[in-house]
Formats: structure tokens, C-alpha cells, sequence
């Protein structure tokens, strides 16, 4: 009746149970707070069934923080495991590698994909003078698979166990011979949901910004950011795929005992490696280009300044989405294939280097007879250079085949993908976050203490992964539970848990710079939509945005539309305002994801009659949604008259 | 606080952090960067020599960044503002341009260091090598010497100025032969064969590990390779070749079972194609495609 499911799966240890019974205390007075000031219809209404794109945008990086906070006790078990490891530390191997294998999952999956997605919604209707996105409704399926993703993933800490095979588990560690258990499948099927969910999505915003774009704007006068995102999903669209077939055929695997990825019985392991860097890799620049996108709309916003070498800068998203993908075997040259294959592999990856480069030296000149602000993005921005140069020489030593081979799964690799993704992708978000943050909420974030957060991180990230780069070459890999005390390895560990430490200080100062900046909001609040002076179309409409994005749909003549057209002092022309279609709230993408998470429950736990439920729910709800006609409302022209005169005489109030 | 204190104490703490780092590296062995073996020796001057190139680009980012940001801050009365001033032919021009010679002489080294230093490239040497057998083991490390007749577990002895052609297969998940004093690393698949040759060339203990996750006893896999004179080493065979432990299919089915932390341990080699056993373990019947390793290896351009 409940397959492999019984109370056994329930955690035993005192740990993990008083972890979970503050856990679960925590969400009870949450529950209680919602019933107790009676906010569950405006949770209903306003947010979980809501298609726009700006609350599924808010949703999703609500998430994704939340998870960050996961993701981040994570590492630090990791760190004080480690920076105890020449005794027992504190955990066994077996939690230990669940540990960082749920901490490199989340972190990639569920917090960088999360923010990633959010920021489409968010910005990519407003860049593009649109009011939404091409499929509202996908819009919302995708982000409650993302949430399921998520569930299933957090499921695994109170029912069974996680993925002890690393955050890509290689076959054979992670077929039926070496992990009967059901960790692995919590892997596969959390990736597996929220991975259809992303697929779903990139193809949306794809159509979006191909179709939806305001009159006037030909492709070479997008934002570059809606440039960066567009190569972001088309990587999203060619390489999830493969993500879903590999997973699928490793659930095959370990479901039906096909032999697919197996050691024996004509399996092939490789091909699995193979395969899951074929999307890896592209995944790594569908994180990075949106992060690049934020920084090229960002330092031309700060240094008052068009953004230098825009043709380049496109040129050089192109040239990055095309050789992500022929540069897959870098991350196993250890694994045999011949010199010529490793060289073209190498030689490829070093190639990248070069439009990355030209996009660092472009921003650098766009502050060049610029003037340039130095504030919390900016501050960001900084550190990005700093830290992703770094990053980009050990690339560059790694992409050389025999270098490679002395420091494969070594820490130095570690600390290497840290310093991108990190020094890259995290403060390319957290620039985004203090920039377009007064867009949506209608005020500005405290500047004092976003830049306390930024120095915290900053130090906090060399201390934590210079010392990884030197343990690399000490010989010390990845992922031990425990090393010899003689190889003198235990101080710079302790070192690198202290940064961890420090990074935890500024993430503290980022939750205080939160609530201090609502508790003061009337201090900080923008009224003028337009707090940096900025150069991009959201900058022209009004803060928070009005549901409807644009009163009017904006013209395009030029590139950073609003700047052109506040320099031209743009005549307030009398409006024609116009009635406005939005679709309706549903809660049928909820309902969807739902089913997917009774099926992805089912299949994890063999309890076959709940898979099937939610397989036929799923698809049943699908077809329901399918037949329904009345799925939009029309704002009158009066009701957007009424809301932009009581915009305007906010305005003039200052 | 001034803003010259402030960067007075950036500096300051960047002193500190650089000093605290290079007293914890001195106090260890850093085996990548002091090599002992012909092949980790190529390998750190070929890391040596793209991270001087690295430099190159990188110094002048860094530079411009600073130097820029300064000057052009909004607060510099003095400085120009040219806000419509967005593209240069010539300096664009330099950023694609210098970066593409800088890689295209990193491209050419790199292609003649990967065919020099290919793993499975036989050594250039005088002396006969020693054969080494390598099994990957849950969860420890087993080297088989057919020619000697004996065997070993979590203990490597090897002969210094000899080459040594290691051939890996793995009787469990993958792992990642790597002892970093003498040179990187391959992979030990099941039902295949990859292989390495190293040479020391220097006496000495060294540590090898496994370098891929295997399972829960994973950390545990750690070696002694012990590059010894060519006297010792034939010592430490004969003393080997009179272990009472024997190895044999019998014996071997208790040693695969999983076990951690194991210590050093020798055997006498009772069945010398043990190692083509335990490859041949994984193959389908009647897909004798054996050596899939050497296949792959071999499949392009050799």
C-alpha cells in the first residue's frame, strides 16, 4: 500500500529532530500569525493565484532566499565538519555527503535558478514595454513546479533521506547496486519537476521578448540585459532537455533495472557524464549571462553614461552561447579520451575567455569619462571584477589538460566554481536586488547597511575560498569527511569556516538592511519611479508598478528609451487611455503542481496508486484549463485613468 | 572615518590576510607545486606558465578598474563627461585583439602539452618500467604487480628513475587516481581500462588519494607511494613474495567486500590475470569489447 514507505523513514537521530521541531514550531506560529491577523484570503488572492508576472517574480525570489538560507547552513556544516575533520568532526560520512549534496543542489537549482527566474518576470515584461508575458498561465505552472522542486527537496529532510552522490550523481555511485535507497530518486525527482518547470519557462520569456516587445524597439536597441536573458533561454531551451532525457534514463535505471547507465550488462557510466555536462555547462552561462546582463544595465545607469561597446557586448552573449556547448569535457579530462579530443576541448574552453573578457573591459570603460556613483550596486559591481578575474585565471590554468589533471576535484576546483558563481552570479543578483528593488516595493533599500552586507561578503568570500585554492594544490580533494592532522591542512580550513562565518555576518546585515528599509519605507520612499536616474523603459512607469505595467505603451526611437526621452524633456502629450486586458487569477497551475507532487511522492517511494493520481490529476487538471474560455478581465479605461491621476498627484506632492 | 583611513585599513587587512595564509602554507606540503616526478614537474610549469600569461590580461583589469573608478567618481569636479561617448574601433579593436593572441599561444602550447603529457603516453626512458595494475576497491586501493607476482593494498612501492605504466580499472564507483608529487590524475571505471605513467624521480613518501566520490568510506582511500632505490624496492617485492597472505579469486571476493580506513597490506599474487578478471567482470556476455577505455582512448587520432 505505501510501497517502500514506513516509519522507519522518519528521522531517529535528536539532531535532525529538535532541527525539524524549531523548524516546525517556527511554521506553526506563521500559520497561526496568518489566521490570527486573518491573511489567508489576501495570501489567496493577491499572490498564490496571481498570473502577474511581478508577484510570480517576487514569489520566486522569496523562495529562492529562503532556500539560500538552507543552502548557506549547509556550507557551514560543511566548513565545521571539515575545519574538524582530523578527528571524527560532527556528522557521519553518510549525513555529511548528504549535506553537500543537498548544499550544491540547492544552491544551483533552487537559489540561482529561483533568482534567475524571478528577475525574468520582474524585469523582462517592464525592459521590453510589455504588460506580461507571453503565457500567463504557463508562467504560474512553471513557477509551482519550481515550488514542488523545492517541496520534494525539503521533504527528503523529515521523510527518508537525500542524495549521498554528490549534487550530479555519477552512475555507478548513484544506480540501485551502490544507492538502493531512496535519496537518489529525491534528487532525481526534484530536479526533474522544477527542471520541466524551467524548461516551460524559457521557452515563455523566449516568445516573450521575441513577440511582445514595444513598437520601435528593433533587436538593436533592447536593453542589453533582455539581450543577455534572451541568450540565457536559448541555452535554457537546448540544454534542459538533455537534463530531463539523462535523469529520465537514470530513473529508468533504477526503476525498471534497465541498463543505460550501469556498470554491467552493456551500461555505460560515461555516457551519463557525458550527458549531464552536456547540460551542465550551458547551465553554468544561463546563470552567469543574466548576472552579466544586471551589470551592463547597472554600471551605465551609475556612470550616467550609454553602456561602451553595445555591438560588441551582443556580439559577445552570442559568441558565449554558442561555445557553451562545445566545451562539455572539460570537467572530466581525467577520464581517458585521447589528446586530441582533450586539446579541442581545452582550447575551446580557453576561447570563452575572450568575449568574456572584452564584456569586463566594456563595463570598465563605460565609467570612463562617466560619472560614476558609487553606491551599493556599484559597490557590488566592484567586487564582481575583482573576484571573477581571479576566478577566470584559474579557468583558464584549467582548461589546459595537463594543468587539469593535478587539480581535478580538488578543492582548488571548488574554490574556482565558487569564485564564478559566487563572485559572479550571487552579486550579479544582489546588485539586481538593491537596483531594481524601489521599482517594486516603491522605496530604496539603506544604503549603510547594504554596504556593510557587501564588505562582509567580500572578505567573507576571500577568507573562505582563498584558503581552498592552496589546499588544492596541498593535494586535499573534495568532499572528505576527515584527513590525516599531519598534513597540516586543519588551519586553513578553520580559516576558510571563518569566512563562512563572516559571509553568515553579511547575510545578516542583508535581512537587517530588509527590515530596517520597511520599518523606515516612508524615509526612503521614490515617488518619481525614477530614484537612479535611470536609462531603461521600467524607470518611465511608476513605483510600485500598477498592475497593468504601462498606462500607455511606450514608442521606441532609441536605445535606453527613457533616457532619450527624458533628455528630450518628453512632452507630456495629452493620453489616450485605452481599456487593458490582464488574464484572471487561477489556481489551477497550483492544482497542477499539486498532482506533480503526489506523482513525484508516488515514484520515490514506489506507492504506485499515488503516482498514478497524480499523474491523471496532472493531466486532467492540464485539459480542464484547456476548455476554459473566461480566463481574462478588462481594466476600463476610466479605472486606468483614476489609477494614473492618483499617481500623478503623488508625484506632485514632493 | 576618512576615507584615506579606510583604505589605509583595506590595505592593512589585506596585509594580514596574505601574511596569516602564507604561514599556514608554509607550515604544509604543498606536493602540486613541489613536484617530484618528471610528469607533476611538466605539469606545474605548464600551470606556471598560463597562470604569467593569465597575468597579463589580468594586471591591466585591474588597473583600469581602479584607476578609472577614481578618477571618474561622481564627486571629481576636474574630471571629463562625455555621456554619449559609448564605442571605439580602436579600443575595442585592442580588447578582442590582444586576448585573441594571448589565447592563440595558450591554444598552441596547450595542443603540443596535451599530446606531450597524455596519460597514456609511454616514457622516454632507458630502464625497463615497472607494471602496476590498479583496482579501485570500496573502499580502498589495490595494485597488483603481475610481473613480480605480489600485490598490495593502500601501499604503493615504486623505484625512483623508473617509469611506471599504471593500468586502472575499478571494482566499484568510479574513482580518481591521483598521487600529486608525481603527476595527475586518471579515472578507474569498472569493466575498462585507463591508463597513466609516472615516473619519480626524487626518494620519498608520497601521498596518493582518491580524487571522486565512491560511497561513504570515500575519504578513507588514501595511500603511501613509496619512491624508493631500485635495491629497496626488489626488497620490499621479496619480502612481499613471502607474505602469508595470498591473493587469489578466493580471496579477493572477501577483500572487494566494502571495508574503510584500511591499513597498508601485501599479498603473494596466486593468480596473475587477476586484473583481467575483475575487468572482464562487467561485460555483458558475448560483448568481449574489453579495453572500452583504450577504445575510446585511441578513437581519435592515434
Amino acid at each position: 500500500m505505501f510501497g517502500r514507505l514506513s516509519f522507519d523513514a522518519l528521522p531517529h537521530d535528536p539532531i535532525t529532530i529538535s532541527v525539524l521541531a524549531v523548524t516546525g514550531l517556527g511554521g506553526l506560529a506563521l500559520v497561526g500569525a496568518m489566521f490570527y491577523f486573518k491573511r489567508w484570503t489576501w495570501l489567496w488572492k493577491t499572490w498564490l493565484t496571481s498570473l502577474d508576472p511581478k508577484k510570480i517574480g517576487a514569489m520566486y525570489i522569496i523562495v529562492a532566499a529562503l532556500m539560500l538560507l538552507r543552502g548557506v547552513a549547509d556550507a557551514g556544516m560543511i566548513r565545521a565538519q571539515q575545519a574538524l575533520g582530523v578527528g571524527d568532526g560532527i556528522l557521519t560520512s553518510d549525513h555529511f555527503q548528504q549535506v553537500f549534496s543537498a548544499h550544491g543542489t540547492i544552491m544551483i537549482f533552487f537559489v540561482a535558478m529561483g533568482l534567475v527566474f524571478g528577475l525574468f518576470n520582474l524585469l523582462v515584461p517592464l525592459q521590453i514595454g510589455a504588460r506580461d508575458v507571453a503565457f500567463p498561465f504557463l508562467n504560474s505552472v512553471s513557477f509551482w513546479l519550481f515550488v514542488v522542486g523545492v517541496a520534494l527537496m525539503n521533504v527528503s529532510l523529515v521523510v527518508g533521506e537525500f542524495s549521498p552522490a554528490g549534487w550530479l550523481a555519477y552512475p555507478p555511485l548513484s544506480g540501485l547496486e551502490y544507492s538502493p535507497g531512496v535519496g537518489v530518486d529525491y534528487w532525481i525527482w526534484s530536479l526533474q519537476i522544477a527542471g520541466i518547470g524551467s524548461l516551460l519557462s524559457g521557452i515563455n520569456f523566449f516568445v516573450t521578448i521575441l513577440k511582445m516587445r514595444a513598437p520601435g524597439m528593433t533587436a538593436m536597441k533592447v536593453p542589453i540585459f533582455i539581450w543577455s536573458v534572451l541568450g540565457s533561454l536559448v541555452l535554457i531551451m537546448f540544454a534542459f532537455p538533455i537534463l530531463t532525457a539523462t535523469l529520465g534514463m537514470l530513473s529508468l535505471d533504477r526503476l525498471f533495472d534497465t541498463h543505460f547507465f550501469t556498470s554491467g550488462g552493456g551500461g555505460n557510466p560515461m555516457m551519463y557524464v557525458n550527458l549531464i555536462w552536456a547540460w551542465g555547462h550551458p547551465e553554468v552561462y544561463i546563470l552567469i549571462l543574466p548576472a552579466f546582463g544586471i551589470f551592463s544595465e547597472v554600471v551605465p545607469t551609475f556612470s550616467g553614461k550609454r553602456l561602451f561597446g553595445y555591438t560588441s557586448m551582443v556580439v559577445a552573449i552570442w559568441a558565449i552561447v554558442f561555445l557553451s556547448f562545445t566545451v562539455w569535457l572539460h570537467h572530466f579530462f581525467t577520464m581517458g579520451a585521447g589528446a586530441n579530443v582533450n586539446a579541442f576541448f581545452g582550447i575551446m574552453t580557453m576561447i570563452i575567455g575572450i568575449p568574456t573578457g572584452v564584456k569586463v573591459f566594456n563595463w570598465i570603460f563605460t565609467m570612463y569619462k562617466g560619472r560614476v556613483r558609487f553606491t551599493v550596486p556599484m559597490l557590488w559591481f566592484m567586487g564582481f571584477v575583482v573576484t571573477f578575474t581571479l576566478g577566470g585565471v584559474a579557468g583558464v590554468l584549467m582548461s589546459v589538460p595537463p594543468a587539469d589533471f593535478q587539480v581535478h576535484n580538488s578543492l582548488f576546483l571548488v574554490a574556482h566554481f565558487h569564485t564564478m558563481i559566487i563572485g559572479g552570479v550571487v552579486f550579479g543578483m544582489f546588485s539586481g536586488f538593491n537596483y531594481w528593488f524601489p521599482k517594486f516595493t516603491g522605496f530604496k533599500l539603506n544604503e549603510r547597511l547594504g554596504r556593510y552586507a557587501f564588505w562582509c561578503w567580500l572578505w567573507g568570500f576571500l577568507l573562505a575560498f582563498t584558503p581552498l585554492y592552496i589546499l588544492g594544490f596541498m593535494g586535499a580533494t573534495r568532499r572528505l569527511d576527515h584527513y590525516d592532522a599531519s598534513l597540516g591542512w586543519q588551519g586553513l580550513f578553520i580559516v576558510a569556516a571563518v569566512g563562512v562565518g563572516i559571509i553568515g555576518l553579511g547575510i545578516g546585515f542583508q535581512l537587517l538592511q530588509l527590515g530596517v528599509s520597511i520599518w523606515q519605507r516612508a524615509k526612503n520612499r521614490d515617488v518619481t519611479g525614477d530614484p537612479w536616474q535611470g536609462r531603461t523603459l521600467e524607470w518611465s512607469t511608476a513605483s510600485p508598478v500598477p498592475e497593468y505595467n504601462f498606462a500607455v505603451i511606450p514608442q521606441v526611437t532609441e536605445r535606453d528609451a527613457f533616457w532619450v526621452a527624458k533628455q528630450a524633456g518628453a512632452a507630456t502629450a495629452r493620453l489616450q487611455y485605452q481599456p487593458i486586458t490582464v488574464p484572471k487569477n487561477t489556481s489551477l497551475g497550483l492544482f497542477i503542481a499539486g498532482f506533480a507532487f503526489l506523482f513525484g511522492f508516488g515514484v520515490i517511494w514506489h506507492i504506485v496508486w499515488l503516482a498514478a493520481v497524480g499523474f491523471v490529476g496532472a493531466v486532467a487538471t492540464i485539459i480542464l484549463r484547456t476548455s476554459r474560455d473566461d480566463t481574462e478581465r478588462v481594466i476600463s479605461a476610466r479605472e486606468v485613468q483614476e489609477t494614473e491621476a492618483l499617481l500623478a498627484k503623488k508625484r506632485a506632492k514632493i | 572615518m576618512g576615507r584615506k583611513y579606510r583604505i589605509a585599513g583595506i590595505v592593512l587587512a589585506a596585509f594580514v590576510f596574505v601574511a596569516l595564509l602564507a604561514f599556514l602554507a608554509s607550515r604544509a606540503d604543498i606536493p602540486v607545486l613541489h613536484p617530484k616526478g618528471i610528469i607533476a614537474s611538466k605539469e606545474y610549469w605548464l600551470m606556471a606558465f598560463t597562470a604569467l600569461l593569465a597575468v597579463i590580461i589580468v594586471v591591466p583589469v585591474f588597473v583600469m578598474l581602479f584607476v578609472i573608478a577614481w578618477k571618474y567618481r561622481a564627486d571629481n569636479p576636474r574630471a571629463q563627461y562625455k555621456p554619449d561617448w559609448d564605442n571605439s574601433k580602436l579600443y575595442e579593436g585592442l580588447w578582442w585583439g590582444i586576448p585573441c593572441v594571448i589565447i592563440g599561444v595558450l591554444a598552441v602550447v596547450t595542443w603540443f602539452a596535451t599530446h606531450d603529457l597524455d596519460p597514456y603516453k609511454k616514457l622516454d626512458s632507458a630502464v625497463k618500467p615497472v607494471r602496476v595494475q590498479v583496482v579501485s576497491l570500496q573502499w580502498k586501493w589495490l595494485f597488483i604487480y603481475p610481473e613480480q607476482r605480489v600485490a598490495s593494498v593502500n601501499f604503493l612501492q615504486i623505484p625512483v628513475g623508473t617509469p611506471v605504466n599504471f593500468e586502472a580499472t575499478s571494482d566499484a564507483p568510479m574513482n580518481s587516481f591521483w598521487i600529486p608529487s608525481l603527476g595527475g590524475q586518471i579515472y578507474a571505471m569498472s569493466g575498462m581500462t585507463t591508463k597513466l605513467h609516472l615516473m619519480a624521480n626524487e626518494r620519498g613518501d608520497y601521498r596518493g588519494s582518491s580524487a571522486n566520490i565512491s560511497g561513504e568510506g570515500f575519504a578513507g582511500m588514501t595511500f603511501t607511494a613509496r619512491a624508493s632505490s631500485q635495491a629497496d624496492f626488489e626488497a620490499w617485492i621479496a619480502s612481499a613474495g613471502r607474505s602469508s597472505r595470498e591473493l587469489d579469486t578466493h580471496s579477493y571476493a572477501t577483500l572487494a567486500e566494502p571495508s574503510k580506513d584500511n591499513p597498508p597490506a601485501v599479498y603473494t599474487l596466486k593468480q596473475p590475470d587477476l586484473y583481467d578478471t575483475i575487468v572482464m567482470k562487467y561485460m555483458a556476455p558475448g560483448h568481449a569489447h574489453d579495453m572500452s577505455g583504450e577504445q575510446m582512448h585511441s578513437g581519435v587520432g592515434h
